[in-house]
C-alpha cells in the first residue's frame, strides 16, 4: 500500500517537466529573496564591506596570498620559539632538576627499594616532568596564536588559496579545510572529511590528512629546529632560522599532500573532481581574552594531559627496557642494535626507531623518549644510572647530550624532522580512520603509505648527504 | 560507503514527574537567572531542541551559550561535522539540545544534510532553533523556509546582529516574524546578547499545544501546484499523523530516495521513530 503512493508520485512526476526539482528549488529561493529584500535595510553597508574586500584582495591574491601565508605562519612559529625559551628553562629547573632530586630524597628517606624508586621516580615521574617542561610553554604560545588566526577568519582564506592546487591534484577543494583541521589533530581532521560527499575524494583526504602536522608533532619540530638547525647560525639569527626550518617542513607537508593526492587520483582512486563553493566568512575581530582562555583550556591542557597520560606508562616501559637484562645487555640495547642498521640507512639511529615503537600511542612523547633512551644506553659514558635521565639544564644541553652521547649530527635532526612529518599516524588516528572508512585495506594504506614515504625520503636525504660527504 | 553517521535518535525518556528537581542551582538564584547550564549531561529532560543553521552562523556559539560547554568555535564553514548534544534547564524544566551540522539546505545532497534532515523529520524535536546570519539573510532564508515547511515549532535566532549593526544592516525582526509565522529573536551570541529572549521563545514554542502549521509555499506553476495538492492528499490519507504532507509530497515528486525509503518502510508515519537508518 505504501508503494501505491510511490507509484502515484511517479505517475504525477511523468506529467511534469523534467526539471521539476530545479523549479521547486527556484521557487524556494525566489521566496527567500523576496523575504530578505523586504526585511533588510542596508544603510551604508557598502563602505564597511570594502575593508573585507581589500583584505581579501591581498590575502587571497594569486601571488601575495601565498607570501602572506608564509609570513603569517613564520611569525607564529618565531613567536613560539622565541617566547618559549625562558619559561621552558624555568619549568626545567623546577620539575626536572629540583623536583626529581626532592623525590629521590623522599623515597630514600622512607627506605623504598631501589626498583620502586627507579620505576616511579626515574621512570614515570621523570618522563612526565620532561613532557610538561618541554611541551607546555611552546603549546601555550602556539595554540592561542593559531586560534586567533582561525577566529579572525584567516584559515578559510588559506583553504581558498590552496583550493586551486587541490583541484589540479584531482582532489576535492574541501580537502584544504580538513587539512586545516589536521593541523590541530589528525583524528579530528579524518572525522572532518565527512564534509566531502564523494567517497573517492573523501578517501584521498583521509589518507593524506596525516601530512598535516598535528598538535603532538609541533613540539618535536620546534625543538629540533631550535636545538640543531637554529644552532648552526649565529645566535642573533637562530630564532629566524629555526622558525624557517619548521615552516619548511609544513610546506613540505603541503607538497606531499598534493603529490600523494595527485598520485592517488591518477591511479587507484580515479574519477571526476566535484565542484563546490567555498564560502569566505567575514573577518571578525577575535576576542583575544576569550580565545586565550579557551585555547589554553581546550587545546593546550587537553594535549598536555594526553601527553602526560601517555608519558607516565612510557616512562615505566623505558625504565624497564633499560633495566631488564637478557643475556649480556638490556632489552633496550638488544632492540636498538637490531634497529640500528635500518636507522642508519634512514639517516636516523636505532634509538629513534625504538622511540617511535614506544610512542605509537602518542607522538607527543617522541623527544622525551629519545633522550631517555639515549641516556640509558649511553649511560656508562655519561656517568648516569641506566634508565635515568641526566638532569639537563636547558634545550642546549639536550642538544649536547644527543650529540655527544647519541652521536647525532645535523643530518639526524633534519631527518627526524622529516620523519616527524612522514610516518604512521598515531594509534588514535588509525582507529578513527578505520571507524570512518570501515575498511581494513584503506586503513592499512593510510597507515603504511606515510611510513613507506618517510623511509624513502629519509634514506634518499641520508644517501645524498653521505655521497656529498 | 558505510559512513557511520550518528543515528538521529532523538527519542524521549518519559517525562519526569518533577522536572524541577533536576535543577539544583535554580534554588540558589530562583528568578535572577532561570537558566542552568547542564553541559554534556542533560540529565532528565522534557523537551528536545534542535539547532539548525547555515555553516558559520554561530550555531556552535549559541550551543555553548545555552549548555555552558566550550566546544571550540571556528570562524569557518563546516567546523561542526557530527552532532553535538548537551543540555540546559530553563525555568526548572530540562531541555536536551542537539547541535546539527551546518547546512545550506535540507535537500539531502550530502551526508551532513541528511543528518540534519533526518533529525528534523523523524526525530521531531519540540523546538527547532534556526540560527541565521543577520548580515547574509538572503542566503540563510532558504534553509529557514525549508525547516518551516517541515514544522511550525520553530524559533529563528537572528544571530550576529552586532556584526550587522557594524555593517550598517538593519533587519526588520517583526516583519520577518510575521512572514514566517514564528518567533524571531535578534541575538549576538558571542556577547550573550538576546539569549534571555531566545530562551523565553524556546520555552513558549516548546510548551504550546497549538504550534503554527507547516508553511505552505505556493508554487506559481498551476501544473506543479495541482500535482502537489493531489499527492499531499494521498500522503495525508496514508500517514494521517503527518503534519507536513505538502513538503513530503514535494520530495516525492522530486524522487528523493531518502523520503521514498521512509515511505516504503513506514517510518515516515511513526510518531516517535527513535531509530532511523542513518544515511537516507
Amino acid at each position: 500500500m505504501s508503494t501505491d503512493l510511490l507509484e502515484e508520485a511517479a505517475r504525477l512526476r511523468r506529467g511534469l517537466p523534467d526539471d521539476v526539482g530545479d523549479r521547486i528549488v527556484e521557487s524556494l529561493y525566489t521566496d527567500a529573496t523576496r523575504l530578505a529584500e523586504t526585511s533588510v535595510d542596508r544603510d551604508g553597508a557598502a563602505s564597511r564591506l570594502t575593508v573585507d574586500r581589500a583584505l581579501d584582495r591581498v590575502l587571497t591574491h594569486r601571488v601575495w596570498g601565498f607570501v602572506a601565508m608564509g609570513v603569517l605562519f613564520f611569525a607564529v612559529f618565531w613567536f613560539t620559539i622565541a617566547g618559549a625559551a625562558v619559561p621552558s628553562d624555568l619549568l626545567y629547573v623546577l620539575l626536572v632538576e629540583n623536583g626529581h632530586a626532592w623525590l629521590l630524597d623522599g623515597f630514600a628517606a622512607v627506605g623504598a627499594p631501589w626498583w620502586v624508586t627507579g620505576l616511579l621516580v626515574d621512570g614515570v615521574y621523570l618522563a612526565t616532568a620532561w613532557v610538561i617542561a618541554v611541551m607546555l610553554p611552546p603549546m601555550a604560545i602556539f595554540f592561542p596564536l593559531f586560534t586567533l588566526l582561525e577566529d579572525f577568519g584567516y584559515l578559510p582564506r588559506v583553504a581558498f588559496n590552496l583550493d586551486r592546487l587541490f583541484a589540479r591534484a584531482g582532489a576535492h577543494g574541501k580537502q584544504s579545510l580538513t587539512m586545516m583541521m589536521g593541523y590541530g589533530c589528525n583524528a579530528a581532521g579524518v572525522t572532518a572529511t565527512r564534509i566531502i560527499d564523494s567517497r573517492r575524494e573523501r578517501l584521498i583526504a583521509v589518507i593524506t590528512n596525516n601530512f598535516s602536522i598535528c598538535n603532538g608533532r609541533w613540539p618535536t619540530l620546534i625543538l629540533m629546529g631550535t636545538i640543531f638547525v637554529g644552532a648552526v647560525v649565529p645566535p642573533a639569527l637562530a630564532g629566524f632560522v629555526a622558525a624557517g626550518a619548521v615552516v619548511a617542513v609544513v610546506i613540505l607537508g603541503i607538497g606531499v599532500t598534493l603529490a600523494v593526492s595527485w598520485a592517488l587520483s591518477r591511479t587507484v582512486l580515479r574519477g571526476e573532481s566535484s565542484v563546490y563553493s567555498l564560502e569566505l566568512p567575514p573577518y571578525r575581530p577575535p576576542r583575544i581574552l576569550r580565545t586565550l582562555w579557551t585555547s589554553i583550556i581546550d587545546r593546550t591542557l587537553k594535549v598536555l594531559r594526553r601527553a602526560v597520560v601517555m608519558a607516565a606508562p612510557a616512562g615505566a616501559v623505558i625504565w624497564l627496557v633499560g633495566n631488564v637484562h637478557l643475556g649480556d645487555a638490556s632489552v633496550a640495547a638488544h632492540l636498538v642494535t637490531a634497529l640500528g642498521p635500518i636507522g642508519w640507512v634512514m639517516g636516523l639511529n636505532g634509538v629513534i626507531l625504538l622511540a617511535y615503537l614506544v610512542a605509537v600511542p602518542a607522538n607527543e612523547i617522541i623527544i622525551p623518549t629519545i633522550v631517555m633512551l639515549t641516556l640509558t644506553l649511553g649511560a656508562p659514558a655519561a656517568g648516569a644510572a641506566p634508565g635515568v635521565m641526566l638532569e639537563l639544564g636547558d634545550d642546549a644541553q639536550i642538544g649536547t647530550v644527543l650529540v655527544t652521547t647519541g652521536g647525532w649530527t645535523l643530518l639526524t635532526a633534519v631527518n627526524l624532522m622529516i620523519f616527524t612529518l612522514l610516518h604512521h599516524p598515531c594509534s588514535t588516528t588509525v582507529l578513527t580512520i578505520w571507524h570512518e572508512t570501515r575498511s581494513v585495506r584503506w586503513t592499512a594504506v593510510a597507515t603504511l603509505l606515510p611510513l613507506a614515504l618517510g623511509f624513502v625520503v629519509c634514506a634518499s636525504v641520508a644517501g645524498v648527504v653521505r655521497a656529498l660527504g | 560507503m558505510a559512513t557511520p553517521l550518528p543515528t538521529p535518535g532523538v527519542g524521549r525518556t518519559p517525562e519526569p514527574p518533577d522536572a524541577g528537581g533536576a535543577c539544583a542551582s535554580c534554588a540558589l538564584a530562583p528568578e535572577a537567572t532561570r537558566l542552568a547550564r547542564l553541559g554534556l549531561d542533560p540529565g532528565r529532560y522534557s523537551h528536545v531542541v534542535a539547532l539548525a543553521g547555515n555553516p558559520n552562523t554561530g550555531k556552535s556559539t549559541v550551543f555553548n551559550a545555552l549548555t555552558g560547554l566550550r566546544q571550540h568555535v571556528g570562524n569557518w564553514a563546516g567546523k561542526t561535522v557530527a552532532r553535538a548534544e548537551g543540555g540546559f534547564s530553563y525555568g526548572g524544566v530540562g531541555y536536551r539540545i542537539v547541535d546539527l551540522p551546518g547546512t545550506y539546505s535540507l535537500l539531502s545532497a550530502s551526508a551532513d544534510e541528511d543528518v540534519a534532515r533526518d533529525v528534523l523529520l523523524f526525530g521531531r524535536p519540540d523546538v527547532t532553533v534556526v540560527v541565521v546570519d543577520a548580515t547574509r539573510l538572503e542566503r540563510n532564508l532558504p534553509l529557514v523556509l525549508q525547516v518551516r515547511q517541515i514544522t511550525g515549532r520553530v524559533v529563528v535566532a537572528l544571530n550576529l546582529v552586532d556584526e550587522a549593526r557594524r555593517h550598517g544592516i538593519t533587519v526588520d525582526v517583526r516583519h520577518l516574524a510575521r512572514e514566517l509565522g514564528v518567533p524571531v529573536v535578534a541575538t549576538a551570541a558571542r556577547r550573550g546578547e538576546g539569549l534571555p529572549d531566545l530562551l523565553a521563545a524556546i520555552e513558549q514554542v516548546a510548551t504550546t499545544d497549538d504550534p503554527p502549521a507547516p508553511l505552505r509555499l505556493v508554487h506559481h506553476d498551476p501544473e506543479l501546484e495541482r500535482a502537489v495538492a493531489t499527492l499531499a492528499d494521498q500522503v495525508a490519507a496514508r500517514f494521517p499523523s503527518l503534519p507536513n504532507t505538502r513538503w513530503v509530497a514535494l520530495r516525492l515528486l522530486e524522487g528523493d530516495p531518502g523520503i521514498e525509503a521512509a515511505v516504503r518502510d513506514g517510518s515516515l508515519g511513526d510518531q516517535a521513530a527513535p531509530t532511523v537508518g542513518a544515511a537516507g
